[in-house]
C-alpha cells in the first residue's frame, strides 16, 4: 500500500504544482485596466534574452525601454501604454515559440527587440508576417536589413561601421603598429572583428580566437600569444563578460597594452569582472554619442528607477520606446499606422538621432561612433569621436 | 535488512506477475480484448491531434497551456522532444548503450538540411532543394554519423562510452562553431519550411500558427513508434536487451554484438536526425548555439524520467522535459515571475520524480522484472 | 596550424597548462572517487565545486575585499588565503554531503537502477546551478587580488608565477595527503572495501552509508581547494564556472582511469598541458576539441583509461 500512496502522493505534487502555478497566474491577467485618454490602451512589447546567460544585455534594454513607458505613463497621469515583456532567452531555437506568443496578444503594437542577431533572424519573419513594428537597439547584424523585413527598423549603426571605425581609432588615434586581433566567434564579434583585421592589415601582427561567454574562462593560450607577439593593443570581439576575463588575465599575466573592443564591452560588468584598475584605459567603440552630451536626465532616472547605473544599449532602447511612443500619440495606434509612421520619423533621442532608410537602417549620415575609454571609477567615458575616413 | 524489505517498493506484487496482470491502468489495459485496445489507442491518438485546442475546453484547458510560449509552438517543440527521447530511448533503454551526446545527432540532422537548402550554404549554388529532397540525404548524413560514433567505442563500457559521446556532440558542436562552411553563430537562414499549400495558394507550414508542423512531427512520431515496437519485438530487440543485460553472456551465446550495437546507433542517430530535419524546417534558422550539451542531457534526464526502455515512458518523458519549464513561464508566485526560477524548479522536479518513482513515471516491465530478479542476487547491505 | 608559435611559446604554455591542470586535477578526484565507490558520474559534483567559488568570494567580501582591492602585505595574503581556503573547504564539503543526502541516499535506499542516479544527480546541478544563477543575477564576481602575481623563476622566455607554483604545490600535496588517508588509514581502508567489493565490506562491518558520505565529503573537499585556486588564476566566477570545467574534470578522471586517484592528477596535468598546445597549434577555439579526441584516441587503445580503473584494486 505504501507504493500506492507514494504513486499518488506524487501525482497529487506535480499536478498541485502546476495547477496551484497556474491559478496564480490568473491574477496578473486581469491587471486593471486603467487606460484612459486618448491613444490609451495599447501595449508596446520588449522582447529578448531576460534569463538564461546573455540576459544581462537584455535586462539593460528592457530596463530602459520601461523606464521610457513608465515617463510617458506618469504624464499621461495612467497607465496608458502597457509593457509586456517577453523573454526569448536570447536563444534563437526558442524565440519563435515565443514570438509568436507576442503576435497572439492583439493590443501589442510594437516592439523593442530582439537584442540578438540570431534570435533576430528566427522570430523577425514571425513580427513581419504579423506586421507589427520592431526597433531593434543591439542587433547588428547586416544582413538583417537584406531580407526585404518591412517591419524592421535598426536604432543603431550594423557592423559595417563599428569595425571600420575601431580600425581607424587604432591607427589614426592610437598610432598602434602591432596589433593583435581576437574574437569570440559569435556572429558580431567575428563580424567586427574580421573587418578590423582586414582594415589593419599589416599592423595585425597576431590572431585568435576563443570560446563564447561562459564556454571558456582560462584564456591562458591567447594571453601568452599576445604576450610574445609584441602586439601593443588587443582588439577583442565579444562581449564584456568575456572581455573582463581577458583583461584581468592579460594584467596578472604583466602586459602592459591597451585592450579595445566593441559596443559590446562598453558595459561596467567589465571593470566588476576585472577591477577597476585593470580596466583603465580599456577602449571601446560604440555606434552611439555619450549620454552626457545629449543633456537631460536619463541618467540619473534610470539609476533612481533601477538601482544600478545604466548599461550599454539602455539609451538606445530608451530611446526606441519613445520613438513609439512619439508615434502613438500622433494618433498611430495600429501596427500597420505606426509602422508607417516608422519611416518618416526624425527624432532627436538621448543617445542619437533616429531617421529610418527603407531597408530599416539608420540614416548614413546620422552614424556617429564614438570610442569611450574606462577610468578608475569603472564606468566608461567618452573619448573622442572617431572620423572615418572613407 | 528489515528496513530494505519495507523501503524498497517493486511494482507489481510478485504473484501476479504470470499474467499480464498488476493493477492500475496499465493492468486493465493488458487484459482487454483486442478491439478494445484499438479502440483505445486511436482514441488517444486522435486526442493528440487535437491538442492544439485544448485551451478551447472550459476550466482544465487554460490549465494545461502555456503562457509564455505560444501554445502550438510549445507542442511542436514537445513533439520534436519526444522523437530525441524515443530516438535515445532505443539506444540507453533498448541497448543500454549511455549516451550523453544525443544532440550531436539532431545538429547533423539540422545541418545535413540546411546545408542542401540554405542559400548560406556553400553548396547551394549545386543543391538549393526543398526541404524534402533534402530530408532523406540528411537522414542518411545522420546514420552515417551513427556508425562513425558506434564503431571506435563498440569497445567502451558503460562510462566510458557516456564520456566519449560527450566528447562527440562537443566536437560536432565545435566544428559547427570553428569553422566557415557550418557557419557558426552565424547560422544559415532562409531554411525552406515543408511543403504544401491551402487552396489559396498560402503555404499550409507558414511561420505564424505552428498547428501544422506540430501534426507533422505527430504523424512522424507515430512512424517511428510503429517501427521502434517492430524492432523491440523482433530478433533486433531481444538482442539489445540480451547486450544490455550482459554482453560477455550474449557474445557467448552468440548474439552479434557488434553488429546489433551498431544498428542501435543507427536507428538512435536515424531518430534524432528526423528531430533535427523537423527542427530545421519549422525555425527556417540555425546556428551553433541551439546545439549545446545541456540539450542532451535534459533528454536523456526525459528518457530516464519517463522510463527507460519503455514506449510510453520515453513520451510522457520527452514531453515532459519541454514542457515542464515552458509551463513554468508567465507564471508568477507571490508577486515575483517563476520563469526566472522555471529550470531550478524543473532540477528539483526531476529529482523528486525520481525519488518517488525510480523506475520512471512508466517503467517498463520488462526491466521491472529483470530488476526484481537481479534483487535477489545482491545482499542488501545497509 | 602554427608550428613556430607553439615552439616558441612552448615553455610559458606548458607552465600555464600545468596550473591549469593541477586545478582540473583537484577537481577531478572527487569524480573518481566517487565513481570508484559507487560506480556512478556524480553530475552534482560541478555545483560542489562552484559553490566552493563562491564561498571564499562572500568571506572575502565580508572582510571589505573586492576586485578594486588593493593587494594585501604578505600576513594578509596568508589570513585571507588560509580563510579562503577553509571556507570554501566546508561551503564544498557540506554541499557534497548535501547532493548525497538528497539526489543520492533516498535513491539508494529503493535499489533504484544507475541510471536513475544519474539522473537525480543532473537535476541536483540543474537546480543547484540555476539558483545560484539566479540570486547573481547571472553575472560574473570578480575576485580580489588576494594574491599578486609575480614572477619567481625565469627560465629563458618562460615566466613562473608565485601563484603558478602555489597551485601546482598545493594539488601535489593535496593529492598525495589523500593518497596515505585512503590507503595508510583505518576509514581509508572502509573506503577501498566497499569500493572492492561493497556487499562483502557490508558483512565485514563497514559502514556503507558512512563509507559514501565519507567519500563524497573527499570530493567536496578537493573541490573546494581546487575552487580557490581557480579564483585566482581566472579571476572571476559565475553560477555556471563548473560545468564547463566539470566537463573537463570529468574528461581527466576518464582519461587517466576512473576510479584511480593518480590517474586523475596525471589526466588533469595532462589535459591542462595539452589544452594549452592544441591552443598554441591550432588557434584556442580548438581546446576543447582537442581534449576530447584524444581522449578518444586513448580510450580505443586503452579502454579504461591511462592507469586503469581502481581505488584500491583493478576490476575484473
Amino acid at each position: 500500500m505504501r507504493q500506492v500512496l507514494a504513486r499518488a502522493i506524487g501525482g497529487v505534487a506535480i499536478i498541485g504544482l502546476i495547477a496551484g502555478a497556474a491559478a496564480c497566474n490568473k491574477s496578473s491577467d486581469t491587471g486593471g485596466d486603467t487606460a484612459s485618454g486618448s491613444n490609451c490602451g495599447y501595449k508596446l512589447a520588449f522582447f529578448g534574452a531576460l534569463t538564461g546567460s546573455a540576459a544581462n544585455l537584455g535586462v539593460n534594454i528592457e530596463q530602459g525601454f520601461e523606464l521610457a513607458v513608465d515617463q510617458y505613463n506618469q504624464k499621461k497621469g495612467s497607465t496608458c501604454i502597457e509593457v509586456a515583456k517577453f523573454d526569448s532567452q536570447g536563444e534563437a531555437s526558442v524565440a519563435p515559440g515565443v514570438a509568436r506568443n507576442l503576435v497572439a496578444d492583439k493590443k501589442i503594437i510594437g516592439i523593442v527587440g530582439p537584442p540578438f542577431s540570431g534570435e533576430s533572424e528566427a522570430a523577425d519573419p514571425i513580427f513581419e508576417s504579423a506586421g507589427i513594428p520592431t526597433i531593434t537597439p543591439s542587433a547588428t547584424r547586416t544582413s538583417l536589413s537584406t531580407k526585404g523585413w518591412k517591419t524592421f527598423h535598426r536604432a543603431v549603426a550594423n557592423d559595417d561601421s563599428q569595425g571600420p571605425a575601431a580600425a581607424a581609432y587604432i591607427k589614426d588615434n592610437m598610432k598602434a603598429t602591432k596589433v593583435f586581433v581576437a574574437d569570440d566567434q559569435s556572429a558580431y564579434g567575428a563580424g567586427l572583428a574580421d573587418v578590423v583585421k582586414q582594415k589593419l592589415g599589416p599592423l595585425v601582427v597576431g590572431s585568435d580566437k576563443t570560446e563564447g561567454d561562459g564556454k571558456q574562462t582560462d584564456f591562458s593560450a591567447l594571453v601568452q600569444k599576445v604576450n610574445s607577439s609584441g602586439a601593443t593593443a588587443l582588439f577583442y570581439g565579444g562581449y564584456y563578460t568575456n572581455g573582463g576575463i581577458i583583461r584581468k588575465q592579460l594584467t596578472a599575466a604583466g602586459w602592459k597594452g591597451t585592450l579595445l573592443g566593441g559596443d559590446g564591452m562598453k558595459d561596467p560588468g567589465l571593470s566588476k569582472a576585472s577591477g577597476n584598475a585593470a580596466a583603465i584605459g580599456t577602449v571601446v567603440t560604440c555606434p552611439c554619442s555619450p549620454p552626457e552630451q545629449a543633456g537631460g536626465t536619463f541618467n540619473n532616472d534610470y539609476k533612481t528607477k533601477w538601482g544600478v547605473a545604466a548599461g550599454t544599449y539602455s539609451d538606445v532602447a530608451f530611446d526606441a520606446a519613445n520613438v513609439f511612443l512619439q508615434g502613438i500619440d500622433a494618433g498611430n495606434t495600429t501596427p500597420d499606422k505606426l509602422n508607417t509612421f516608422l519611416s518618416t520619423v526624425n527624432y532627436k533621442g538621448i543617445a542619437n538621432t533616429y531617421k529610418f532608410t527603407p531597408a530599416g537602417e539608420l540614416d548614413p549620415t546620422l552614424i556617429k561612433v564614438w570610442a569611450f575609454k574606462f577610468d578608475e571609477s569603472g564606468d566608461t567615458k567618452a573619448d573622442v569621436e572617431i572620423k572615418t575616413s572613407a | 535488512m528489515t528496513e530494505v524489505a519495507v523501503t524498497s517498493e517493486k511494482p507489481p506484487a510478485p504473484k501476479k506477475q504470470a499474467s499480464r496482470g498488476g493493477g492500475g491502468v496499465r493492468g486493465w489495459f493488458g487484459r482487454q480484448p483486442v478491439w478494445v485496445r484499438a479502440v483505445v489507442v486511436l482514441a488517444a491518438t486522435a486526442a493528440a491531434f487535437l491538442l492544439p485546442y485544448v485551451g478551447d475546453v472550459p476550466v482544465i484547458g487554460p490549465q494545461i497551456v502555456t503562457n509564455g510560449v505560444d501554445w502550438t509552438s510549445a507542442l511542436f517543440n514537445m513533439s520534436y522532444y519526444v522523437l530525441l527521447a524515443l530516438g535515445l530511448n532505443v539506444v540507453v533503454g533498448y541497448a543500454g548503450l549511455l549516451d550523453l551526446g544525443y544532440v550531436g545527432f539532431f545538429a547533423v540532422g539540422a545541418y545535413g538540411t540546411a546545408l542542401l537548402t540554405s542559400p548560406d550554404s556553400i553548396l547551394y549554388s549545386h543543391t538549393g532543394w526543398a526541404w524534402l529532397a533534402a530530408a532523406p540525404f540528411a537522414l542518411a548524413l545522420t546514420m552515417l554519423a551513427g556508425l562513425i560514433l558506434g564503431w571506435p567505442t563498440l569497445r567502451l563500457r558503460g562510462d566510458y562510452l557516456a564520456i566519449v559521446t560527450l566528447g562527440f556532440a562537443e566536437i560536432i558542436r565545435i566544428v559547427a562553431t570553428s569553422t566557415d562552411t557550418l557557419r557558426g553563430d552565424r547560422g544559415f537562414t532562409s531554411i525552406p519550411h515543408p511543403p504544401g499549400s491551402y487552396s489559396d495558394g498560402s503555404p499550409i507550414f507558414g511561420v505564424r500558427d505552428a498547428t501544422p508542423y506540430f501534426w507533422l512531427g505527430l504523424v512522424v512520431i507515430i512512424l517511428v513508434i510503429l517501427g521502434v515496437r517492430n524492432l523491440d519485438r523482433s530478433r533486433v530487440g531481444r538482442s539489445w536487451l540480451a547486450i544490455r543485460e550482459d554482453e560477455e553472456a550474449a557474445e557467448v551465446m552468440g548474439v552479434r554484438t557488434t553488429k546489433y550495437k551498431l544498428w542501435a546507433f543507427a536507428i538512435g542517430a536515424f531518430i534524432g536526425g528526423l528531430g533535427g530535419v523537423m527542427f530545421a524546417g519549422e525555425q527556417s534558422f540555425i546556428n551553433s548555439q541551439t546545439f549545446v550539451l545541456q540539450f542532451s542531457i535534459l533528454v536523456l534526464a526525459g528518457v530516464v524520467m519517463g522510463g527507460s526502455g519503455n514506449i510510453a515512458g520515453a513520451i510522457l518523458g520527452g514531453a515532459l522535459i519541454s514542457y515542464i519549464p515552458d509551463r513554468l513561464r508567465g507564471i508568477s508566485f507571490g508577486g515575483t515571475d517563476l520563469y526566472e526560477y522555471r529550470f531550478a524548479l524543473f532540477g528539483i522536479v526531476i529529482i523528486v520524480i525520481m525519488i518517488l518513482r525510480p523506475q520512471g513515471l512508466i517503467p517498463s516491465r520488462r526491466r521491472a522484472m529483470e530488476l526484481k530478479d537481479r534483487e535477489k542476487e545482491v545482499a542488501p547491505s545497509e | 596550424m602554427n608550428f613556430s608559435g607553439l615552439i616558441n611559446d612552448f615553455g610559458p604554455l606548458t607552465v600555464t597548462g600545468l596550473a591549469q591542470g593541477a586545478i582540473i586535477a583537484l577537481f577531478a578526484l572527487g569524480y573518481t572517487l566517487v565513481y570508484g565507490v559507487l560506480r556512478l558520474i556524480n553530475f552534482a559534483h560541478s555545483e560542489v565545486f562552484m559553490i566552493g567559488t563562491f564561498a571564499c568570494l562572500i568571506v572575502w567580501g565580508w572582510f571589505g575585499l573586492d576586485q578594486n582591492s588593493a593587494v594585501p602585505s604578505f600576513g594578509g595574503m596568508l589570513v585571507y588565503m588560509v580563510i579562503g581556503l577553509v571556507v570554501a573547504i566546508i561551503a564544498s564539503g557540506l554541499t557534497a554531503l548535501f547532493v548525497e543526502l538528497v539526489a543520492y541516499r533516498p535513491l539508494r535506499q529503493r535499489n533504484a537502477p544507475p541510471l536513475a542516479f544519474l539522473i537525480t544527480a543532473i537535476g541536483a546541478s540543474l537546480a543547484i546551478s540555476e539558483i545560484v544563477g539566479v540570486a547573481t543575477h547571472r553575472n560574473q564576481r570578480g575576485v580580489p587580488p588576494v594574491i599578486s602575481a609575480r614572477t619567481v623563476i625565469t627560465i629563458g622566455d618562460t615566466h613562473i608565477t608565485n601563484l603558478q607554483i602555489l597551485i601546482v604545490v598545493l594539488a601535489l600535496v593535496m593529492m598525495f595527503a589523500l593518497d596515505r588517508f585512503i590507503n595508510g588509514t583505518r576509514l581509508g581502508r572502509g573506503i577501498r572495501a566497499v569500493a572492492q567489493n561493497p556487499d562483502s565490506a557490508a558483512l565485514m562491518g563497514v559502514n556503507k552509508s558512512r563509507v559514501i558520505s565519507l567519500v563524497f565529503l573527499l570530493g567536496g573537499l578537493m573541490a573546494g581547494i581546487a575552487a580557490v585556486m581557480y579564483d585566482l588564476k581566472i579571476g572571476v566566477t559565475r553560477y555556471d564556472a563548473g560545468f564547463m570545467l566539470g566537463i573537463d574534470a570529468f574528461t581527466a578522471a576518464v582519461l587517466g582511469g576512473i576510479g584511480n586517484l593518480r590517474g586523475a592528477l596525471l589526466g588533469g596535468f595532462l589535459l591542462g598541458v595539452l589544452q594549452n598546445y592544441a591552443a598554441g597549434l591550432f588557434g584556442s577555439e580548438w581546446l576543447h576539441a582537442a581534449a576530447f579526441v584524444l581522449l578518444i584516441l586513448i580510450l580505443l587503445f586503452r579502454p579504461t583509461g591511462l592507469l586503469g580503473e581502481s581505488l584500491g584494486r583493478a576490476r575484473a
